[in-house]
């Protein structure tokens, strides 16, 4: 039978007159729990960000129709060769229209689905911005700009103006902040686009827009679905491209199968667009364990280190408690709970410096032009990381102090004593 | 009268260097409130004896009874639980547990025991000091009192569980002969007063003599 009130007090007495190895081995833990904390919240908050700045503006499900040569040549119908072997030379793609055939109803029947957030239709155009006689290629895209903002976040890209300005103005252009910095554009400017048939359209400048790829701004500005109908001489039911936002991402795989099967479209759901992305996040965060399981490895050395010494230091009071009647399992607990109160201390301290560090780094200023809508670094406060720091902090304590604990369970103390 | 402490034809060998007979066949029987002194030179295994009867030794051969009662061959923990509560130990060199208050140090076998709860363990503490007369010591960190009174704090602690046996290593062997006669006169009184056995291994012939009975050893056997 074990009596931790004993026990304990003589741990207690131990790690007090010991003090300042006991707060050094204390502080080691302090010191990974701590970093490991700072540096998971910072790295998440990071990958956070960089995720939502790739899924706020990416659609879960991307529809459209793709260019792409026929699947079967005519050839493969005639049943005359079904036997031989087919080679078709110079197979060209196949003639079809750039529109999504009846993208009302199907949008119709997209929102009525209860996996659905919202489907927004999109339309696609090659245009020139004219100034003088220079002319820039880009893309315009007819959008549904109060729909855009509220699914895909376009308002976090708006730098000027406003997304209602845009829904209110049947002549206005969101322009891209890389086009506008070329042609010393403001917003309430006008500006000159003329169409690849060559028909030349003034829209007015109701906002800028900067998504925070270089590349993209250079090229990319927004207008109306319905001006953008009208610059390229198309009916009303003319719509490229649709946007489908899900209640759960999960379903965006299934869900563009389903669609592809259904109506003959292609349909590519994020994740398969953005396969790299993922690597890139899930080593981001395997680089953040291993920093922080090395840290606290070697805290974990530190505490063994110490405790290592006190046992050697206390071979004297190890003896004689064994002489006055501790077993050896007790005096093993004595040395064991030395080490996890250093392991919980120690610990508890590492997560209050962790959440200090990380509310700090929280409130540093980060203003990037890529990132519009970020003021200060990110952190992701998530309670999850607390509780795993404690956990390992006692885990990590809890294997540095049993071979030392260990060692001390089995001196004999009749050496000690008559070793004198 | 019974016999508190009895030996069966006790044998040991230490291995290293070379195997080396320690022990050849001891037997012997302690009563209750008897003084017993164990003497002989240097290397006689005396002190071997003592840890084998003090059951922190378990690698003999032959029986030990302790209040008639078998305890060789049990499990180590049955026997720091016996040496818990039947056996005192005093050593040559002042063993306390240095970081605690001369208190917390005779406490401590008592607390392990936990038969009696806090408040009577520290009333006997208190007893045991008034008896030994070092009560004003009581506060005192045990790194902080002379070496003297350190053994007479390792007496108090030895018979805090009121034990059948009180051992000693030489007790007297680190005293001047003032503290080497008061710790005796106290043994002494402890033997004649409360009927307490006492085991005690000594170099000194003074203190041999004025026991009640000598075991003298030479080469590993009890010669007398």
């Amino acid at each position: 039978m074990i009596n931790w009130t004993v026990i304990l007090t003589i741990a207690k007495t131990h790690l007090i007159t010991k003090i300042k190895q006991t707060s050094v081995a204390a502080l080691g833990v302090t010191f990974g729990i701590g970093a490991y904390i700072t540096l998971v919240s910072f790295m998440t908050g990071l990958n956070t960000m960089l995720d939502n700045l790739m899924m706020n503006q990416t659609p879960h499900i991307h529809i459209y129709n793709e260019i792409e040569p026929s699947k079967e040549q005519p050839i493969g119908l005639y049943d005359k060769v079904v036997n031989s072997t087919h080679i078709v030379h110079s197979i060209k793609p196949k003639l079809s229209q750039k529109k999504i055939h009846n993208a009302l109803p199907l949008m119709k029947y997209l929102n009525e689905d209860a996996n659905v957030k919202g489907a927004i239709p999109q339309i696609k155009a090659q245009i020139f911005y004219i100034a003088g006689s220079i002319e820039i290629a880009g893309n315009l895209t007819g959008i549904n700009a109060l729909e855009e903002a509220r699914l895909f976040n376009l308002k976090d890209y708006i730098i000027e103006g406003s997304a209602e300005a845009l829904n209110n103005n049947e002549n206005g252009i969101l322009l891209g902040v890389g086009i506008a910095k070329k042609m010393s554009l403001h917003v309430g400017d006008r500006i000159q686009i003329s169409t690849i048939k060559g028909d030349v359209f003034p829209l007015r400048i109701v906002g800028l827009y900067q998504s925070g790829v270089k590349d993209i701004d250079a090229i990319q500005s927004f207008s109306n679905l319905k001006t953008v109908q009208r610059i390229l001489g198309e009916a009303e039911n003319y719509i490229t491209d649709i946007n489908v936002k899900l209640n759960n991402i999960e379903m965006a795989l299934p869900m563009a199968k389903k669609i592809e099967r259904q109506f003959e479209l292609r349909a590519i759901d994020i994740n398969t667009a953005n396969a790299q992305f993922e690597t890139g996040t899930t080593v981001r965060n395997l680089i953040t364990y291993a920093v922080s399981i090395t840290l606290l490895i070697v805290a974990g050395f530190g505490i063994y280190n110490i405790l290592n010494m006190l046992i050697y230091e206390k071979m004297n009071d190890i003896a004689i408690l064994k002489a006055i009647g501790f077993s050896g399992k007790d005096v093993q607990m004595i040395f064991m709970s030395q080490a996890m109160i250093i392991g919980f201390v120690g610990g508890v301290l590492g997560l209050l410096l962790g959440f200090g560090l990380s509310s700090l780094i929280s409130t540093i200023p980060f203003e990037t032009e890529a990132l519009p809508t970020i003021k200060t670094y990110p952190i992701n406060f998530n309670p999850w990381f607390y509780g795993i720091g404690i956990v390992f902090a006692l885990l990590s304590t809890f294997f540095a102090g049993y071979l030392p604990a260990q060692k001390a369970k089995k001196i004999d103390p009749v050496k000690i004593i008559r070793g004198q | 009268m019974s016999t508190v402490l009895e030996a069966k034809s006790i044998n040991k060998y230490f291995e290293k260097p070379t195997r080396f007979h320690v022990l050849k066949d001891i037997n012997f029987k302690i009563e209750k409130g008897e003084f017993v002194s164990i003497m002989g030179k240097s290397g006689c295994g005396k002190s071997t004896l003592l840890y084998i009867l003090s059951t922190m030794d378990t690698e003999y051969e032959g029986a030990l009874l302790l209040n008639n009662e078998i305890i060789s061959g049990q499990s180590s923990n049955h026997l720091s639980y016996i040496r818990n509560k039947h056996i005192g130990f005093v050593f040559q060199f002042h063993y306390l547990l240095a970081d605690f208050t001369v208190l917390e140090n005779i406490m401590l076998p008592a607390k392990k025991l936990g038969e009696k709860s806090l408040v009577e363990i520290e009333q006997d503490a208190y007893d045991k000091l008034k008896l030994l007369k070092i009560e004003h010591l009581a506060l005192k960190k045990a790194s902080q009192v002379s070496g003297g009174e350190k053994q007479r704090v390792a007496i108090a602690r030895a018979l805090i569980n009121n034990p059948s046996i009180i051992m000693g290593d030489e007790p007297t062997g680190n005293l001047d002969s003032h503290n080497a006669d008061n710790v005796f006169t106290i043994f002494r009184e402890l033997c004649d007063k409360q009927h307490l056995s006492l085991l005690i291994v000594t170099h000194d012939e003074d203190f041999a003599k004025r026991t009640d009975r000598i075991i003298q050893m030479e080469d590993g056997r009890i010669i007398s």
